[in-house]
């Protein structure tokens, strides 16, 4: 009965007309920033929060904003996942492993609505997780040392091998070449630089938002320009929006699955919503086997990893409010903006500013069903922006790429690094190398790394530290079977390849 | 086609538009360089002390923020030097985290005299941290367990090895007469906030950071501050002992402050100067230092010149000293 009592707090400080209004302002901006190449959750929080400091809002009502404005771009990452194959941002990756073949198929309003509707259901339940859970979860991150860390980046590389579904071993190779690209930078264990050759421009490493939008968005205007604009793979049809109940009921149970996994993985700092999305299809990918035809444009395949982002979103706003350890990315802007509103989040915030608490997750349900019903009617106003001709398209997804990596750091040296990239990506798929793989291994590399050292320097170099909790070894168990079950089982599972509708 | 089209190039325009909105409009608004990403210390020096001046008059346009992340600072610390060097509505934050990274030749080679520092307005006392449960009592206890056994305390922080929250223990620890300090072990984690969850789960044996980053873990009871590094005991947090009380004569303290490029007029200096010592003096600063666990500590001017030139001779030989600068 408390909760309903502070909900209704909650809902008496977020709920006004303009608030309202803000609400919907936020949710259509974060949409069109997610929507769009190279603009992520967090820059577009950033940039906004300028915006809010000039309307003069009050805590409560710059709070529904930019929880609007990144709800709203957790939503908008799929659309050019599934229709342009180019993730709107990093969590939207594993999105384009099954949205964009589904498009292809001529089911892209299927795919959108259906994305809509797994992150409505990922969101929303990582809400209520937050709410009834949050102060108990807080703690999860107390049982979390380095050796867990490292076991549990571990597990995500482990069931890499599963992603290339033609070729694994050029899947390990994309890895590895996103390990190595992980290590430039200081080496956060000795203060020394490593491979940067003396530039300042690469001490902290290379941003994966850069790589992303190179690997993807500029690879992408090569191939445009190699083939004169011809029979280029992007400019997916869309016809009538229908509602297709039929998918929806389908995959219940794989968005509240993957809503469970991405949430978890999202309260845990550090690992955040991209994880969130990456293990939620790898779950689900296992859990439905050979014959599941995933990476083949399947509804599953498109309903996990929005599930399972959209929950890691909201689950990393659990360490955020109540250890002031930021989640992810964006977590840690809002933590800025909370910072800069006099209000420090921590242990003791549900305490002591439950208007501020309460207003939060009042204004995520609202933007939450703002969203849902914004994006799933709505959707072909925001993929218009989308459907114009590759040749117009294509130079202005290249403008945006730029002005979005140079709002990143204001540095040159990053527009050239995204170019760089654009070949990389280029030459990786003409040999046929999946670039997801590539993109996992810069975003996790460096954490994985770091926990290794980190756990090496608590035990003096004892490798035996690695297992010695029971979480460590459970996650090692898993990343173990995750890795050696696929080998055994290919010949068990090994079917005629399933018929894909 | 020709309407879509047009749309099209609408479209793009107005996202161009509201996406490079936020950083052209400083062309006549003055700049301040937060050159972190979002969310940390010098985010909220730039924010806050922008925000104040905004809102007590001193300044007639909203202060832009811009974050330049890269290189603990050095990034933003470049761009200063060389290519804003005369650029008058620029303030930059910077903190102890800068001087320290100037004193141990981080920022490739420039140093603290190709800028001017313009003053401090408040200090983060440097704390070291226990678990509730901890067997240490009190700094002795832990000095005192090191020296017995090196390795059976490591300490987490926020910064990497070498830097700021490292450093503080090892002063600790020389002032105590323990000088194989290579021996301590220190990780360094994303952030106080981190370093204290790895504390409190018991992965860690203490916690060395400033005091903003422990204070709401500390009324959650999850924690004990053992020392807190400053001269005094720090007010509101009357029962937490200095170190220099239990026998250690260490004084560490993160402020937190502005520079400005070097080749500005003196006018232009004095004005910056006058303008941040009207925040230090406002209602607004004084409840956001309450709010984040700031202590007062104002230097402004000439005056904070001569304090960051001693610093940075100090933390120079130290470094020397302890092995992390050769």
């Amino acid at each position: 009965m408390d909760i309903l009592a502070n909900l209704a707090l909650g809902f008496g400080v977020a709920l006004s007309p303009y608030t309202l209004f803000l609400a919907i302002c936020g949710c259509f901006l974060g949409t069109i920033i997610g929507a769009l190449p190279g603009l992520g959750p967090s820059n577009g929080v950033a940039i906004l929060i300028p915006i809010t400091f000039t309307l003069g809002l009050d805590a409560t009502s710059a709070l529904v904003l930019m929880t609007s404005v990144y709800y709203g771009a957790m939503y908008g990452g799929r659309i050019s996942s599934i229709l342009l194959n180019i993730p709107g941002d990093e969590p939207a990756l594993m999105t384009t492993l099954d949205g964009y073949p589904m498009a292809k198929q001529g089911r892209a309003g299927d795919a959108l609505v259906l994305s809509g509707v797994a992150s409505f259901v990922g969101a929303f339940l990582a809400t209520v997780g937050l709410m009834l859970l949050a102060p108990t979860l807080a703690r999860v991150a107390f049982f979390f040392g380095p050796a867990e860390y490292f076991a549990l980046y571990l597990l995500a590389f482990c069931t890499l091998g599963g992603m290339a579904s033609n070729n694994q071993a050029k899947a390990a190779l994309a890895a590895c070449i996103g390990l190595g690209i992980a290590m430039i930078g200081v080496d956060s264990s000795s203060g020394l630089p490593r491979l940067t050759g003396g530039n300042l421009h690469l001490y902290d490493g290379i941003d994966f938002l850069v790589a992303i939008v190179g690997l993807f968005a500029i690879a992408e205007v090569f191939f445009f320009i190699e083939s004169h604009g011809k029979g280029s793979s992007i400019g997916v049809k869309l016809d009538k929006v229908r509602i297709p109940w039929k998918d929806i009921v389908s995959t219940k149970w794989t968005m509240l699955r993957a809503s469970g996994v991405g949430f978890v993985a999202g309260i845990l700092p550090g690992a955040g919503a991209s994880l969130g999305s990456f293990l939620a299809y790898m779950s689900e990918k296992s859990f439905a086997g050979e014959k599941g035809g995933f990476g083949t444009g399947v509804p599953k395949g498109v309903a996990a990893p929005e599930a399972g982002n959209n929950a890691a979103a909201g689950g990393a706003l659990v360490p955020m409010l109540t250890l002031g350890v930021p989640g992810s990315g964006t977590t840690a802007v809002l933590l800025a903006l909370l910072m800069t509103l006099n209000i420090t989040p921590g242990p003791t915030l549900f305490t002591e500013r439950p208007e501020v608490v309460w207003g939060l997750i009042a204004s995520l349900l609202i933007a939450n069903v703002v969203l849902l019903l914004m994006n799933v009617p709505m959707v072909k106003i925001f993929v218009k922006v989308l459907m114009v001709p590759a040749w117009i398209l294509l130079p202005g997804v290249t403008m945006i790429s730029f002005v979005g990596i140079y709002s990143l750091s204001g540095s040159y040296f990053d527009l050239l690094l995204m170019v760089a990239f654009g070949i990389l990506g280029y030459f990786l798929r003409k040999l046929d190398v999946p670039t997801v793989p590539v993109i996992l291994g810069i975003l996790l590399g460096g954490n994985m790394e770091d926990a290794l050292r980190r756990a090496m320097t608590l035990s003096d170099g004892d490798v035996t530290y690695l297992f010695s909790s029971p979480i460590a070894v459970g996650l090692w168990i898993a990343a173990i079977a995750g890795f050696v079950a696929p080998m055994f089982l290919r010949g068990v599972l090994k079917k005629p390849p399933a018929v894909t509708d | 086609m020709t309407t879509r089209l047009f749309k099209a190039l609408l479209t793009s325009a107005v996202v161009a538009v509201s996406a490079t909105g936020a950083t052209t409009f400083a062309t006549s608004a003055a700049e301040c360089i937060a050159p972190a990403n979002p969310g940390g210390g010098w985010d909220f020096t730039c924010r806050q002390i922008g925000k104040i001046l905004f809102d007590i008059g001193a300044v007639d346009k909203p202060v832009q923020v811009t974050n330049m992340p890269g290189a603990g600072g050095g990034l933003a610390y470049n761009t200063v030097v060389s290519e804003r060097g005369s650029d008058e509505d620029l303030i930059v934050a910077a903190s102890s985290a800068t001087t320290t990274r100037l004193a141990q030749n981080a920022y490739a080679g420039m140093t603290a005299d190709q800028v001017r520092f313009v003053g401090a307005i408040g200090a983060d006392p440097g704390v070291i941290v226990v678990a509730a449960d901890s067997p240490h009592q009190s700094l002795g206890d832990l000095v005192e367990a090191i020296k017995a056994d090196p390795g059976s305390v490591a300490f987490a922080g926020g910064s990497a090895v070498g830097g700021f929250d490292h450093l503080k223990p090892l002063m600790i620890l020389k002032e105590g007469g323990f000088t194989d300090i290579t021996k301590v072990k220190y990780i360094g984690v994303d952030g106080g906030a981190d370093a204290i969850t790895q504390t409190v789960g018991g992965f860690t044996q203490a916690m060395t950071g400033d005091m903003s980053e422990v204070v709401s873990f500390l009324a959650n009871g999850d924690i004990r501050v053992i020392a807190v590094l400053t001269d005094e005991r720090v007010p509101g947090f009357d029962d937490i002992p200095t170190a220099k009380e239990q026998g250690y004569d260490v004084v560490a303290v993160n402020w937190r402050g502005l520079y400005v490029p070097k080749g500005i007029s003196d006018a232009k200096f004095d004005e910056w100067a006058g303008k941040l010592q009207q925040v230090a003096d406002s209602a607004e600063w004084a409840q956001a230092m309450k709010d984040n666990g700031l202590a007062p500590f104002t230097k402004v001017g000439g005056d904070f010149q001569s304090y960051v030139d001693g610093l940075v001779t100090e933390i120079n030989a130290m470094s020397k000293e302890l092995g992390v600068l050769q």
